[in-house]
C-alpha cells in the first residue's frame, strides 16, 4: 500500500507529510533548547558577583564557528535550489561543502573543549588562586601558560568580557608543595570541565547538545548526499523534498548557534 | 514554500539567499565588534547582542527556512510553540521575583 502525500502536497494543507513532521519536531526542539536557555538565565541571574565568568571562551574561534555554520546554511539552501533547477552536480558540490563545514565546526568545537579541559584553577596554601593552562605536570612542579593570579575582589567587579581580556597573562611555575591539599591528600586544582562551576555546566550542556545536533544533521545530509542519492533518478520529487527537510533541520541548528554564540561567548 | 517555481524563479531566490548570507556575516561581525567596544552598561551590551541575534534569526527562519512564505498550518504549529516558549520564559523571569513562590535564593 502506498503512503499518500509523501511527495505531492495535500489539497487542504498544501503540505506533504514530512514537512508537517519536521516542523512538529522543530517545535519540540524549540522547547528543549528553550528550557536550557531558561536554565541559563536562572543560573546567571542567581550567580553571586564575580562568580559568573566573562571572557572565558575564545571569541575568534566562536566567531569562526558562527561563520562556518552560516556558510553551511547557504550551501544547504543552494543545494536544494540546485535540485529544483535540475542541477544534480551542483547539488552534490554544495552538500559536500556543507559536510566539510560540519566537520570544521566539530573540529573547532573539539579544540575548544580540549582547551577547557586543560585550563586549571589552582588553590595555593597562601590563599592565592592561580588560573591558566596546564602545559607541564612534573614530579615537583606544574607550569601554567597564559596564567594569572585571581583577585577575587577585582573579579567581582568584572561585568564585561572586555574587562577580563585586559588582565595580563604570564607563565607561572608552581611548586606542588605550595598547592593546598584536599581531603584525601589530592592537590586542590580543577580543570574548567562541566563540574567546575554552573557556567561551565550550562556551557557544556548547551554546546554539547548542539554539537550532537550537528552530528545528527551531518549524518542525515551525508546519507542523502551519498548512499541514498540514487533516489534522484527514481523519484526526484521525493528526493528533493527529503533534501528540503534535512535542510530545515540544519537551518534550525544554525539558528540555535546564532543565539548561543553571543550568550555564551560575548556577554 | 510553493513547489511550482520554474528555474527562472529560483535564480531570483538564489540572489535573495546570497543577500541574506552577506547580511548574516555582517551581523556576526557587528556583534563581535560591539562586544569589544567598551560599553559600560550591561543592559545595553545584552540588548545589542540579542537584538542582532534576533535579526539574524529572523533572516535564517524567514528566508533560508522559507517561513516568510509558508503555509497556514506551519504558522499554526509555530504560534503554539511561541505561546509555550513565551510561557516558559515568563515562568523563568517570574520565579526570580522576590514575591514569587519559587524564589531561587
Amino acid at each position: 500500500m502506498d503512503i499518500p502525500y509523501t511527495s505531492e502536497p495535500r489539497q487542504d494543507t498544501g503540505l506533504f507529510n514530512a514537512k508537517v513532521g519536521i516542523w512538529l519536531f522543530l517545535a519540540s526542539e524549540v522547547m528543549l533548547f528553550g528550557a536550557l536557555f531558561s536554565s541559563y538565565i536562572l543560573l546567571r541571574v542567581g550567580a553571586e558577583p564575580g562568580e559568573w565568568p566573562h571572557g572565558l571562551l575564545n571569541i575568534p574561534l566562536g566567531m569562526t564557528n558562527t561563520i562556518v555554520l552560516i556558510v553551511s546554511s547557504i550551501t544547504v539552501v543552494m543545494a536544494w535550489a540546485s535540485l529544483k533547477m535540475k542541477n544534480f552536480a551542483r547539488f552534490k558540490l554544495f552538500q559536500s561543502i556543507t559536510l566539510l563545514c560540519a566537520l570544521a565546526f566539530l573540529g573547532i568545537k573539539s579544540y575548544e573543549y580540549h582547551d577547557k579541559f586543560t585550563h586549571y584553577e589552582v588553590w595555593l596554601k597562601d590563599g592565592k588562586i592561580a588560573d591558566g593552562h596546564l602545559v607541564e605536570n612534573n614530579a615537583d612542579t606544574i607550569v601554567l601558560h597564559h596564567a594569572h593570579y585571581v583577585d577575587k575582589e577585582a573579579a567581582a567587579k568584572v561585568t564585561h568580557a572586555w574587562q577580563e581580556r585586559e588582565i595580563k597573562e604570564e607563565e607561572i611555575t608552581i611548586k606542588k608543595s605550595d598547592i593546598r591539599l584536599r581531603e584525601g591528600g589530592k592537590l586542590d586544582m580543577e580543570s574548567y570541565g562541566p563540574w567546575h562551576n554552573t557556567y561551565t555546566a550550562i556551557y557544556f550542556t548547551l554546546t554539547g547538545l548542539h554539537a550532537l545536533h550537528v552530528i545528527g544533521g551531518a549524518i542525515v545530509i551525508f546519507f542523502l548526499w551519498g548512499p541514498l542519492s540514487g533516489m534522484w533518478k527514481t523519484d526526484p520529487e521525493r528526493y528533493t523534498n527529503r533534501i528540503e527537510i534535512s535542510g530545515l533541520f540544519w537551518h534550525f541548528v544554525d539558528l540555535v548557534w546564532i543565539f548561543l554564540f553571543p550568550v555564551l561567548y560575548l556577554l | 514554500m510553493s513547489d511550482n517555481h520554474d528555474a527562472h524563479d529560483f535564480q531570483k531566490h538564489v540572489k535573495r539567499y546570497l543577500f541574506v548570507f552577506y547580511a548574516l556575516i555582517v551581523g556576526t561581525v557587528i556583534t563581535v565588534a560591539a562586544s569589544w567596544a567598551h560599553i559600560d552598561s550591561v543592559a545595553i551590551t545584552v540588548a545589542i547582542a540579542l537584538f542582532i541575534a534576533c535579526m539574524k534569526g529572523f533572516l535564517v527562519a524567514g528566508y533560508f527556512m522559507h517561513l516568510i512564505s509558508e503555509r497556514k498550518m506551519i504558522y499554526g504549529i509555530l504560534l503554539a510553540t511561541v505561546f509555550f516558549f513565551a510561557g516558559l520564559m515568563y515562568l523563568t523571569i517570574w520565579s526570580m521575583q522576590p514575591e514569587s513562590l519559587v524564589h531561587i535564593r
